[in-house]
């Protein structure tokens, strides 16, 4: 099977779960008690009856559930999310704005999370009972036992406050004169903090993961082989061990895309960071149903693609994945 | 001088009982172009042998307490790991018992055997991937060109065992170690691989160290034979002339294992015997006295006081046993 057509078979299935997560979705938020006319009447100090009617009216809430549901999966698949009311802007518009930091801080994250616990786990794999593996092994502990609103805040303390290497919060000093690269290193800066908290959670996982596949593989047949054909240490290690050893890592980091995306929602609250999750947790507050099933279905479709890639990359590391012949 | 000569080895290993010694006085030695075979139960030492000639001893738990393995007159057991690894893969190659997992799933065959080329010889990547397929050619896989960028889950098992055979004899080795090759195999392919390693060894001259359980291979394969029991040499010779008379009742306990064939079924059938007990754990392997003895129908109170000295015979035999003239 060619990768185009696995592409589009994958594709027509992320459709079809798309689609799913979206009557999903709505049914549950049309479930539960309250609507946006709650809201509003309570924002204003009470309203009555009539004025909630009018309310629901006019923004289509008093239709039946079906005729709602039909006609907010035809606006989805116009790319039109529906209109915050509480925002007073369209969601699409709204989403887009912030997705960029969330996919940076998710992005940036994982990937620093993947890399330094392959290392890692590698390096402690091939001395298990080394200092170097029992300070991975505490590292690894504590990054995973600290809730991460509790790391983000002792980071911010020590390396905002006492040691003023990193800014607060936020993603850029509106006060910033210069060009892209000036602008680049300033989102740099402040995105380091934030990165760490959330990394800290998923490094542990991998470089666990990574050290027990590490360990497995160092003691298999394959192994002896390439010893045994006098290749370097490093070339055992690296090319024969490493290859092997990395995907149940990467298919952990698949499983785990939609968890570093919810984790994002705690750590952009603790560091002010304007993406999805600060835009989730005040949208919830405020019952803006339109917003909130935006960022439902960005997030799925997020995770998706996020799978998909997991998939195509495992295919690059094990021959066996694709069935090919 | 031979090829390879092993003096008086050593090999220790540590366990959670203490110290044993898995190789304990073990002396023989190989010319170039010749077959030798190792023959015994399992942990009898065969393999540690294999691994200590190899410089592949478990890191921090095996290692050679005493004596020599002389490789073209150079000690390995005193040999750098940089120069361990020149000679690994390039003057003294080895294949494994099982060729399912002994190679890489994640890389194609031909770069398996390609590496060891570029590794050993400087080969470029094209020259180097070109003799792969001339390799897998000359291990008989058929349509080499094509196969030569399968992934091992692609072949069966005797084609696995092949490729081994390939990246082995990449660089011409001088000595390759055959630990149990056809273990694992098929009774059809065990056949076809012994074809195959004895055709190799016509075309290149190369020494072979053949380990086995299988005395049929022995007999097929190999010129010069060492049995071993627990860690030591329980006899050494020519296949032919051990198998005609063995000194050592261990030896002709495992011959008398071997089932015969007969052309009519209605014959009488010889009983088929059995060596008795079993063999000591690695706690007692240190013991001054015959391991052996337990399971000895000739056992008398000197192999209980002291072990056995090597007694040579005539034609270069050589057994462990106090009882070795009379039997």
């Amino acid at each position: 099977m060619n990768i185009l057509r696995i592409l589009v078979t994958r594709v027509f299935y992320a459709a079809v779960l798309l689609t799913a997560v979206l009557v999903l979705n709505f049914s549950l938020m049309h479930l539960a008690p309250g609507d946006v006319a709650d809201t509003i009447s309570q924002s204003m100090g009470g309203a009555d009856q009539e004025l909630l009617d009018q309310i629901r009216a006019d923004y289509g809430l008093d239709q039946h559930f079906v005729v709602q549901l039909g006609r907010y999966i035809g606006n989805v698949l116009t790319f039109d999310l529906g209109f915050s009311f509480f925002y007073n802007q369209p969601v699409t518009q709204l989403i887009l704005e912030r997705l960029p930091a969330t996919l940076l801080l998710v992005i940036s994250a994982q990937l620093v999370a993947l890399i330094v616990g392959v290392v890692l786990g590698v390096i402690s794999a091939q001395k298990p009972n080394g200092i170097a593996s029992h300070f991975v092994t505490f590292l690894a502990l504590f990054g995973y036992s600290a809730p991460v609103f509790w790391t983000g805040i002792l980071l911010l303390i020590a390396f905002s406050l006492q040691i003023q290497w990193f800014p607060v919060a936020g993603m850029r000093d509106v006060t910033i004169e210069g060009g892209f690269w000036v602008k680049a290193v300033d989102v740099a800066q402040h995105l380091v903090l934030p990165m760490i908290t959330l990394a800290s959670v998923f490094f542990a996982l991998y470089s666990r993961l990574a050290r027990a596949a590490m360990m497995e593989v160092l003691g298999s047949d394959y192994v002896r082989t390439a010893k045994a054909k006098g290749l370097r240490e490093r070339t055992v290690v690296y090319k024969h061990a490493l290859k092997n050893a990395l995907s149940p890592v990467i298919t952990l980091a698949g499983l785990q895309f939609s968890a570093v995306i919810s984790g994002a929602v705690l750590v952009e609250a603790v560091f002010s960071w304007p993406g999805l999750g600060t835009l989730a947790f005040q949208s919830i507050i405020a019952r803006d149903t339109p917003t909130i099933l935006g960022i439902l279905f960005f997030s799925a479709l997020v995770v998706i693609v996020g799978n998909l890639l997991t998939d195509l990359a495992l295919r690059l590391v094990d021959p066996r994945v694709g069935g090919k012949k | 001088m031979a090829l390879l000569e092993v003096e008086n080895l050593r090999i220790e290993l540590t366990t959670r009982d203490g110290v044993a010694p898995v190789i304990d006085d073990l002396s023989f030695s190989l010319e170039a172009g010749e077959t030798l075979s190792f023959v015994g139960e399992s942990g009898c030492g065969k393999s540690m042998t294999a691994l200590a000639i190899m410089g592949l001893l478990p890191d921090k738990i095996g290692r050679v307490a005493r004596g020599a393995i002389r490789f073209d007159g150079e000690d390995l057991t005193k040999a750098s790991n940089a120069r361990l690894r020149d000679i690994r893969g390039n003057d003294i190659s080895m294949i494994f018992q099982e060729p399912m997992t002994s190679l890489n799933p994640v890389f194609t065959i031909g770069e398996q055997i390609a590496e060891v080329l570029r590794e050993h010889q400087g080969l470029s990547r094209k020259a180097a991937w070109d003799q792969a397929i001339e390799l897998l050619d000359a291990v008989r896989i058929p349509n080499a060109k094509g196969r030569v960028g399968d992934y091992p889950f692609q072949m069966s098992g005797g084609q696995r065992q092949r490729a081994m055979i390939a990246i082995a004899l990449a660089c011409r080795p001088k000595i390759l170690i055959a630990d149990e090759p056809t273990t694992a195999l098929d009774v059809t392919v065990q056949a076809q691989i012994f074809d195959l390693l004895r055709d190799l060894r016509r075309q290149t001259g190369t020494s072979i160290i053949m380990i086995t359980h299988d005395m049929g291979a022995v007999a097929e394969m190999a010129e010069r034979m060492i049995v071993m029991y627990a860690g030591r040499q329980a006899e050494i010779g020519p296949v032919e002339q051990i198998i005609d008379h063995a000194r050592h009742p261990y030896t002709q306990g495992l011959i008398s294992c071997v089932p015969h064939i007969q052309k009519e079924l209605t014959e009488d059938r010889p009983e088929l015997v059995e060596v008795p007990g079993i063999v000591p754990s690695l706690r007692d392997f240190g013991q001054d006295r015959c391991l052996f003895a337990s399971r000895c129908k000739h056992l008398t109170q000197q192999c209980l006081d002291k072990r056995p000295p090597h007694r040579e015979f005539p034609g270069g035999q050589i057994a462990d046993c106090w009882h070795a003239e009379a039997l």
